[in-house]
Order: C-alpha cells, then sequence, then structure tokens
C-alpha cells in the first residue's frame, strides 16, 4: 500500500528523534522560522549523498529565509554522525530508528517494502503547517528549486498576511 | 545548437565527461555552442572554488577555454601553486591573476553562476542543459550525441 505525503495545509506532526548536533530534535525546536524537512533512504547511497552535499552548499539561500533544514533517515544516530562527519554535513540528521520510521510514517512517506523512507521534501511554516511537499522517485536527486521557491511563496505569503 | 554544462573542476565526474565534450565538439563544429558555468561543491570539493575563479580570472584575459582545458587535465592537482603554473602555461598575466585571486574578482561571478544552476534544476555535476532543456540521460559520447542531433530543428 502506497501512503501519501502529507499535504500543504495539514499541521506538521511534531516530534523529538536522535539527532547529530544537541540531544533530541524536532519541529518544536525550530518553532518561529521556516523548517525544511529531507527524508532520504539512507545514509551513503549515492543520490542521497550528492541531494544532502547540495544541501549543505545552498544553505546560505535558505538561511535567507531565515530556514532550518532537518535531514531525516531511519539510520542509527552513530551512522548518521560518521556520515555527516565524512561528508562535511552540518545541518542535523535526526535517526527515525526507533520505533522504525516512525516519523516518516506520520508524515506519510515511509517505504513498507523497502523499510526507508521516500525521498520526500517539505517546507513547514513558522506556524507548524506543511506549506509545500514533494516527493521524487528514490533514484532522481530532486535539487533545490523545489524548496527555495517554496520558501519565496512563504515569504510572500507573510508579507500580504 | 547550445550545450550548456554546469560543472565542477575537482568532480571526477566532470573529469570523466571532458573529454567526451571535446569529441563532441569536434563531431559537431560550428553547429554547436558549448557554454560552460560554474557548480563548485566546496563541502565535497574543497579546490573547486579556487579553481572556478582561477578560470574566471583566466576569461578576464581572454583564456578561459585554455585554462579550463587545463584545469581538467590536471584534476589531481588544483592548489594554488598549481593554479599558478598553468596560469604560467597558457602565458597569462601573472601579476594580475595572483591580485585577482587573492582578493576574490570572481567570486560573485562564481556564485551567480552556481545560483543560476540550482533555480534551473541543476543536482550534482556535470548537469548538461540542450537548447535550455535539462538532459537527465547519460552523458556518454553517443548518448549525448543523439540527444543533440534529436532537438536541432527543436528550437535552436
Amino acid at each position: 500500500m502506497q501512503a501519501s505525503p502529507l499535504e500543504p495545509g495539514t499541521p506538521a506532526p511534531d516530534f523529538a528523534l536522535p539527532s547529530t548536533l544537541d540531544g533530541q530534535l524536532g519541529p518544536g525546536d525550530r518553532s518561529g522560522r521556516p523548517l525544511i524537512l529531507v527524508f532520504y533512504p539512507a545514509d551513503w547511497s549515492p543520490v542521497c549523498t550528492d541531494q544532502l552535499t547540495l544541501y549543505q552548499e545552498v544553505m546560505p539561500e535558505f538561511e535567507k529565509h531565515d530556514a532550518a533544514l532537518f535531514g531525516i533517515s531511519v539510520d542509527g544516530r552513530w551512522c548518521h554522525l560518521a556520515f555527516a562527519n565524512d561528508r562535511n554535513l552540518r545541518f542535523p540528521l535526526l535517526a527515525d530508528f526507533e520505533p522504525k520510521g516512525g516519523v516518516a510514517r506520520a508524515y506519510g512517506v515511509y517505504r513498507t517494502q523497502d523499510g526507508t523512507s521516500e525521498r520526500a521534501l517539505f517546507v513547514i511554516d513558522p506556524a507548524g503547517v506543511v506549506s509545500w511537499s514533494y516527493v521524487s522517485p528514490t533514484e532522481v536527486n530532486p535539487g533545490a528549486d523545489g524548496i527555495l521557491r517554496a520558501l519565496e511563496d512563504l515569504a510572500a505569503k507573510g508579507v500580504a498576511r | 545548437m547550445t550545450l550548456v554544462e554546469y560543472g565542477d573542476y575537482e568532480c571526477p565526474y566532470c573529469g570523466e565527461a571532458y573529454p567526451i565534450v571535446k569529441q563532441i565538439q569536434e563531431r559537431m563544429g560550428e553547429q554547436l555552442r558549448f557554454v560552460f558555468r560554474n557548480f563548485p561543491i566546496s563541502t565535497a570539493h574543497p579546490h573547486a572554488e579556487f579553481a572556478a575563479e582561477a578560470a574566471e580570472a583566466a576569461a578576464a584575459q581572454d583564456r578561459f577555454w585554455e585554462m579550463h582545458d587545463q584545469l581538467y587535465e590536471h584534476q589531481q592537482r588544483l592548489r594554488v601553486d598549481d593554479l599558478r603554473s598553468y596560469a604560467q602555461a597558457i602565458a597569462l598575466d601573472l601579476e594580475l591573476f595572483d591580485k585577482e585571486l587573492e582578493e576574490h574578482v570572481h567570486a560573485d561571478r562564481v556564485h551567480e553562476d552556481f545560483l543560476s544552476g540550482v533555480r534551473s534544476g541543476v543536482n550534482g555535476t556535470p548537469t548538461f542543459f540542450i537548447n535550455g532543456v535539462r538532459h537527465d540521460d547519460a552523458y556518454e559520447f553517443e548518448t549525448l550525441l543523439a540527444a543533440l542531433n534529436g532537438s536541432i530543428g527543436v528550437g535552436g
């Protein structure tokens, strides 16, 4: 059965997961700012690596929107730490490890057949509501342009409000 | 017909693509305009940004392609001393070259290239565009040539 990702307008489920940075992290720790959630299938696999490296490189652009970014996969915290160190990733990677894929399920992006999450992107607005979501074919790196457009739309809406 | 490549001078895949693009240029001659844009991924390639700035410094002296070739033909050696030796090999004004590198005169240009790539959907290197359309297929000689030939008359 194929789950479907949370749609724009849905309140983003809160959670707290072990992080490569400071203990447990979740959307609540970044409220009041836009948050980018990057679900990816696994540390070390080629596509994930290029994708996350690209996001590290584009981070200054995300930060212009005051956005924070979390990477999330079902890998454990120690695996995440080794991976982040090896690839110079400075944003937090969260371990959706126990219960396995629990957060991915809550966001509708768990692949039961593979035991990993989809390659999925969410932009959550400062009030904690999903403002954009996208699921990429697992083998395709979705790039950063969709995220940047979503952040710009969010900024435009903020001005209009 | 325009082929655009977003590339990183330290990226091994771009290094693999380099002779292929040369072959394509040879085969297509004047039918093809090849444009290279900088997409340095410093997170993975610590020398890529400086190499890109070196290429732009050479461009300021009308020697972009000569430097581009030097960089891809010596991808394993991209420290500052190496960049200087390539500048010397292609007879750049070294004093000007050094000054521009030191002051990062071309950093903005490199960053503009990078951002334009991000905004057009570049997700890694190399990424090719044929007449403005991203080429998601392989970049082996036959595949790339077929894609180029396939888009002749489709708007370019």
